[in-house]
């Protein structure tokens, strides 16, 4: 029997793991995907909100402003890109500027800090050259960062991996029971698990867990956004994250910086009916690009090197549902949608509190709460890299000539604790298959090395897990 | 009956024009060097295509060697000529032009070797 | 740091050759840095035929087409080294690798020939909507699968592009025991050459689709269909037409793109029609001792191109090591009427009338036309042909005389001139 049972292993499922991994308890979190961050938090954009923009008194603002603190020593502690660019709203119309003025107040109301209002096209340039001509003022957020969502969740996952949390995967939960205040986990492997307290972190999902076992029903819609991702060689175009004041065009899209150099426009926001439906359409995608270019105007196609989307959890109610149910010792995570990954790490820590003083939990002696990252060729200095291949010459094979990355980096992304096991996998942890050829010389390269640091065949090497085997067998 | 087709025997692509009315003297026009006639000619009497594939090698420091047929093969043996690459296994070393199989079905021709691997 | 008087980097056939020409050249202090495990570039995984018709005189397939030219260098005696992948290049010449074997290594050189090839263009840079589970290839990538590996991509294949890769991997795939549903192009005319239109699809009854492309990628982990539609004038699809094709694999061949990182780092200019640096006709480029040859500079129909191009820069980089220095007036030749590009970009005006060949590809299929030089607008050469199209890189060999008279003139043109 476990003490804890984590439905999920996204940024929230695996953000509570490593905060209850500080205690004495046997927690486990059962992931349906191959690996984590395989749902919402690999496709997002990115962004550490500053906490303007959500209704005073949610959740969301509450979670948002404690949980934008709290990077700075995160990112140190977990090993992982964040960067504290700044986020600016622009308004594009004279008549529009009182809607930058209540979104200030809003983040007053919050307890957002160091906001300002900075008017006049010229005025703007100086802090974004290549913003557009059209732009008349700004809301200035210098607290707003960025952030690579999918390596803060592996971050978070091998640092609870390392305290001893259990990680299983193609694990999807089928049922739900308690009997005797003991919950049963089923799943549809046949894989079953007791537990004192499941936590429901299922992202889009979390209305199908709750509905297992708790009488207020959820209802969570996805809703879907597409992004367009730029080459490097236009990161130039954008330093803060740039959103456009939502005007009777709509919500407009944002212009960001990534923590890699890259620029990612988007997103756009359909509902859809299959919760599993990452489809990007050529509409949507135009529409992301064409909104991106009224804030830069020199955006160009291009230098557009990949497309994805991701799936936003939506719940009716406009906020997220956080704490215990009515089901004792179940607990909901659910509605997670933007700001969520800025409130992810106060969300895990206060659920980690709350679980803890449940089950009466103790600190462990030994938490080991720093986890050193995989190390980055391509940001060494040459002194530092030449170290690096002397101790392991791996590092001087380089695999990703794009991104630069060495077989050193891979096979440490898949020895790891929680280690990849698919291309997508190591793509996310190393950025092999990331660059501007998108995987195009590196791929049977790195499913030579999955084989062998797995023990499989080539044949067996999937590029996201399940049947997406990336060849299908042997010529001769 | 007089017929357009393109040689393909070097990149140029030359459009020919043949007329195979009289079997036995079959025209040719369009052709920018001899080989496009003999080329031609055998299009409407008895096409051939080189073939190029590869088997497996064993002990090299690849795992497979690529191979060609010497010359051109009868069209219809393609399919013949390569399901017998599947059960085809080299020791290396190897090396350019030699046979990898020989008498290809019976029509005289073999495939070789095209690439040079050595011993690991 | 090490010196070396010519660091070339790639050791593919531009590569290659340029090393044989300069060490004939009589540089003895060479040193070629290949990042693959063995030399030959792109070469050893195109095993077909239809190789070295120009430079041999014979038809080879690739990897015999790439050993003639190891064996040269071999037999030189000139220094390479494999596994070495270079990551700097700077506008110096210092040329920063790294490998297992040596480390970190910095080459001070007195010039540099980039001979780094292209890479083909991914499904992004085209804007396919759908899924993004497995089954989705650029060609090149298939076709290493299946020469070098040995592995199958798929059994049901559908092609983006009729450039020469797509056709030779939609024949490939077939040998292999896939089945080629059909080759979907999006302009009204294939990039391939006509041979292998013909042998390559033809011969084993493929469909080519001209004026269609993909416009959706269908199936959640693995590729289970594409949506395939018309396109109009403005090569935007038709809804009406969208059909959708079960397969499980999407082979991509939209394009070669020349591998510039290394020349930006190293403050190169490059043109934005080819993608790759702006030379002159010693193939130098605005950094003095920079050399590029090969695909890195344009991407070439014919590998016996790539060589004799090649062979050129080897020559001339030997020439500027011995101390012939770049003449600093240049003309820029401008292309008109239909005339995409033409490399070189610009010329020298120095004194020096050597024949030279110009390479040059147009921007649409036009036919009866004239391929024209001009020096100060009056024709210096002039070439009728049937019918010219961008698949098709067309070579202009002029002589001395020729060219003394486009060093002569203040502006030089390369132009098509239409109609009889």
């Amino acid at each position: 029997m476990k003490d804890v049972i984590i439905i999920g292993g996204g940024v929230i499922g695996c953000g509570i793991a490593r905060e209850l991994a500080r205690y004495q308890a046997d927690v486990a979190v059962l992931e349906k995907g191959n690996d984590v961050s395989v749902g919402t938090s690999k496709a997002n954009s990115g962004i550490v909100h500053g906490g303007f923009d959500a209704k005073p008194n949610t959740l969301k603002a509450k979670y948002n402003v404690s949980g934008n603190a709290m990077f700075d020593e995160l990112s140190r502690e977990l090993d992982f890109p964040f960067r504290r660019n700044g986020s600016m709203v622009l308004c594009f119309d004279e008549a529009q500027i009182d809607g930058l003025q209540e979104l200030y107040d809003r983040g007053i109301a919050n307890g957002v800090r160091d906001m300002y209002i900075i008017r006049g096209n010229a005025e703007l340039k100086k802090l974004e050259p290549y913003v557009s001509d059209k732009a008349v003022a700004a809301l200035v957020v210098p607290n707003g960062g960025i952030v690579s969502p999918y390596e803060m969740t592996v971050a978070y996952a091998e640092n609870a991996a390392v305290n001893g949390v259990e990680f299983r995967f193609l694990s999807e939960v089928s049922a739900i029971s308690k009997d005797n205040g003991v919950f049963t986990v089923t799943c549809s492997d046949g894989y079953s698990e007791q537990a004192r307290v499941v936590i429901n972190a299922a992202g889009v999902y979390a209305d199908i867990i709750n509905n297992m076992v708790c009488e207020d029903k959820l209802h969570i819609t996805a809703r879907k956004g597409d992004y367009v991702l730029m080459d490097k060689t236009c990161g130039y175009l954008a330093d803060h994250t740039l959103f456009q004041l939502p005007s009777k065009m709509g919500k407009g899209v944002l212009v960001t910086p990534t923590t890699h150099g890259n620029i990612l426009v988007g997103p756009t926001a359909t509902d859809v009916d299959d919760k599993s439906d990452v489809n990007t359409t050529a509409e949507e995608l135009n529409e992301a690009f064409t909104k991106a270019s009224i804030t830069v105007p020199s955006l160009a196609r291009r230098n557009i090197i990949t497309q994805f989307s991701g799936l936003r959890a939506h719940l009716d109610t406009d906020d997220f549902v956080i704490g215990e149910s009515t089901v004792e010792g179940f607990y909901n995570v659910a509605g997670i949608e933007s700001p969520g990954l800025s409130c992810a790490p106060a969300i895990a820590c206060d659920i980690a509190a709350r679980v803890s003083s449940k089950l009466q939990l103790k600190e462990k002696l030994h938490f080991q709460a720093k986890r050193k990252g995989i190390p980055q060729f391509s940001k060494l200095s040459n002194t530092e890299r030449e170290k690096l291949i002397d101790q392991n010459p791996l590092y001087g094979k380089i695999v990703c000539r794009c991104e630069v990355v060495t077989e050193g980096e891979i096979v440490d992304s898949i020895r790891r604790p929680v280690g990849a096991k698919d291309l997508d996998g190591v793509k996310r942890r190393t950025r092999a298959g990331m660059g501007r050829c998108q995987a195009g010389f590196c791929t049977p390269r790195i499913m030579e090395i999955i084989a062998r640091e797995l023990g499989c065949d080539m044949q067996d090497v999937t590029k996201l897990g399940g049947k997406s085997n990336v060849v299908i067998g042997r010529t001769k | 009956m007089s017929r357009e087709m393109i040689c393909i025997n070097c990149p140029m692509g030359c459009r020919l024009t043949v007329d195979d009315a009289d079997k036995a003297n079959i025209t040719v026009t369009g052709n920018t060097c001899p080989r496009g006639v003999t080329y031609a000619v055998n299009e409407v009497t008895a096409p051939k295509r080189m073939v190029t594939g590869s088997v497996k090698v064993q002990g090299g420091t690849i795992p497979m060697v690529s191979v060609k047929t010497r010359e051109a093969i009868p069209k219809e043996l393609i399919f013949k000529s390569l399901e017998l690459l599947k059960n085809v296994t080299l020791t290396a070393p190897v090396h350019i032009g030699d046979v990898a199989a020989a008498d290809i079905c019976g029509c005289g021709v073999d495939f070789i070797v095209t690439k040079n691997v050595d011993r690991v | 740091m090490i010196k070396v008087n010519l660091v070339i980097v790639g050791g593919g056939p531009a590569g290659l050759a340029a090393a044989k020409s300069a060490y004939d050249a009589g540089e003895r202090d060479i040193l070629i840095l290949e990042r693959e495990a063995e030399l030959g570039g792109i070469l050893n995984q195109c095993i077909h035929n239809g190789f070295g018709l120009h430079t041999f005189k014979e038809e080879l397939t690739g990897p015999e087409y790439a050993s003639r030219y190891i064996d040269e260098v071999v037999k030189r005696g000139i220094t390479y080294k494999l596994n070495a992948t270079v990551i700097d290049v700077s506008n110096n010449k210092t040329v920063t690798y790294v490998s297992a074997q040596d480390g970190l290594v910095q080459v001070q050189a007195k010039a540099v020939i980039l001979a780094c090839g292209c890479r083909e263009r991914p499904r992004g840079a085209i804007n396919i909507a759908g899924m993004r589970g497995a089954g989705v290839f650029s060609a090149g990538t298939a076709q290493k699968l299946v020469n070098i590996d040995g592995y199958l991509p798929g059994k049901e294949v559908v092609i983006l592009g009729s450039g020469d890769i797509g056709l030779i991997m939609a024949r490939r795939m077939t040998f292999e025991g896939a089945h080629v549903q059909a080759v979907v192009e999006l302009m009204p005319f294939s990039s391939g050459l006509n041979r292998n239109i013909v042998q390559c699809l033809n011969d084993f009854d493929i469909p080519l689709y001209f004026s269609h492309t993909v416009v959706n990628i269908k199936g959640r982990e693995r590729v289970e269909g594409v949506v395939i539609a018309q396109v109009d004038d403005r090569l935007q699809p038709i809804k009406e037409t969208e059909r959708f094709i079960p397969c499980d694999t999407l082979l991509l061949s939209v394009g070669l793109l020349p591998e510039n990182e290394l020349a930006k780092n190293a403050e190169v200019q490059l043109s934005p029609t080819t993608g790759g640096a702006v030379v002159d006709e010693n193939l130098m480029t605005n950094v003095e001792g920079v050399f590029e040859c090969g695909n890195v500079l344009h991407v070439h129909d014919l590998v016996d191109f790539v060589s004799a191009e090649s062979e050129n820069a080897g020559v001339r980089a030997a020439d500027y090591i011995n101390g012939v220095t770049p003449c600093r007036e240049k003309t820029v030749i401008s292309c008109t009427n239909g005339v995409r590009y033409c490399v070189p970009t610009v010329l020298n005006r120095d004194e020096v009338y050597a024949p030279q060949s110009f390479k040059m590809r147009v921007a649409n299929v036009f036919k009866k036309v004239e391929l024209a030089v001009l020096a100060d607008g009056v024709k210096v050469y002039g070439r009728k042909r049937p019918v010219v199209a961008p698949g098709e890189m067309e070579n202009i060999n002029l002589t001395a005389e020729q060219m003394k008279m486009l060093k002569q003139a203040k502006s030089v043109e390369i132009t098509l001139i239409k109609g009889e």
